[in-house]
């Protein structure tokens, strides 16, 4: 590979394992907190889906980089500011619909991206990639179930997710922006163009809310930042939970 | 205050059965509970399925099974030893098919 891209490649590797991270993160919140010992049983196996794909990009990012990092150095020694994760991942799980509601936008945008980047000139990342488009799939399988069943569920359930969409929307246009940085990556063939994602991701997230009986939400307000390491004020908290062992004992193994 | 304990929505009752390879039958592995047998499908998979035990599910809802009653056993499933001639080994066989 091209030399002068390395950098950028491992910096596009350290975000996209922060997406996943984080939000399998999140979704390990719910284990033992399920609505019922099935959906947290459920919930937890799609959370180290998530986290087993950032263990995959970071070993590859850190080998890449050949600095002696390992995976475990990468999520669990930086700090927010060094984070790159997309915004809509950070959030906190807020209530059943609110956390299946971003799962679904995600799984969306997973399915077309994942889909994509099986197709990098990157062996490696092809083939992290060809693994998570399968996973995608079946938690696309479950998110769109559950967004169906409560849109279309009872008056509350259909209020809880509807007011979920409503407080997700701003967050999405961040996902199909690219950096000049990515362009390179994407002029490369390597990384994949996510302008050019966002036409099958509006048509499939439209019909499914659709067909659940959901508005969709205004374009009155979006934001942006993650990949610039600029957070919400949840992800700190979120890294003092998930690093408090390894910041308190430094070097410990399981 | 009420004291009465909150109404809890009872969520249906599924058996699940597992065919662990092609070729064997469907063994029941447990229940779960599920909204429908659509769920429940996908819910047998994340509870029984996660380390390859099988090739094929199906789900049935508790509810739709008939089952025999415990208190019936002595004379609804009793083997009836008393009635030899229920068992093969009752019958003597010709020397022409002692081979049986």
């Amino acid at each position: 590979m091209d030399t002068e891209l390395q950098p950028a490649l491992i910096n596009y590797c350290i975000a996209l394992g922060d997406d996943s991270v984080v939000l399998g993160h999140r979704l390990s919140e719910w284990c033992r907190n399920g609505p019922f010992l099935e959906e947290d049983l459920a919930l937890t196996n799609v959370a180290l889906d998530f986290i087993g794909r950032a263990r995959m990009i970071y070993s590859y990012a850190a080998e890449l980089e050949g600095k002696g990092r390992s995976e475990d150095d990468i999520a669990y020694l930086r700090d927010s500011r060094e984070y790159h994760n997309l915004l809509i991942n950070e959030l906190p799980n807020g209530d059943f619909a609110f956390t299946m509601a971003r799962q679904f936008l995600v799984d969306v945008y997973d399915m077309g991206f994942f889909t994509e980047l099986a197709q990098s000139k990157d062996p490696m990342l092809a083939a992290i990639a060809a693994k998570a488009v399968k996973e995608s799939r079946y938690h696309l399988r479950r998110s769109e179930d559950w967004i169906k069943r409560l849109g279309d569920g009872t008056e509350e359930s259909h209020d809880r997710v509807q007011k979920a969409f409503k407080d997700l929307w701003g967050y999405l246009p961040e996902m199909f922006d690219v950096s000049d940085e990515e362009q390179q990556l994407v002029d490369a063939g390597i990384a994949v163009n996510r302008r050019a994602l966002e036409e099958n991701w509006t048509a499939t997230v439209y019909a499914v809310m659709r067909e659940a009986t959901l508005d969709i939400p205004d374009d009155s307000w979006s934001i942006s930042g993650g990949r610039d390491g600029v957070h919400t004020e949840h992800l700190g908290f979120l890294l003092t939970e998930m690093q408090v062992l390894q910041r308190n004992y430094p070097g410990q193994q399981w | 205050m009420n004291q009465q304990t909150p109404k809890r929505q009872t969520i249906p009752l599924f058996e699940v059965f597992i065919r662990s390879k092609r070729g064997l039958d469907h063994r029941h592995v447990g229940s779960l509970h599920s909204e429908d047998s659509e769920q429940a499908l996908e819910y047998a998979r994340d509870v029984y399925l996660r380390r390859s035990e099988g090739v094929s599910i199906w789900v049935v809802r508790s509810s739709d099974i008939t089952a025999s009653q415990e208190k019936d056993v002595e004379s609804f499933l009793d083997p009836m030893d008393d009635k030899p001639y229920r068992h093969a080994t009752h019958y003597k066989l010709p020397k022409e098919v002692d081979n049986m």
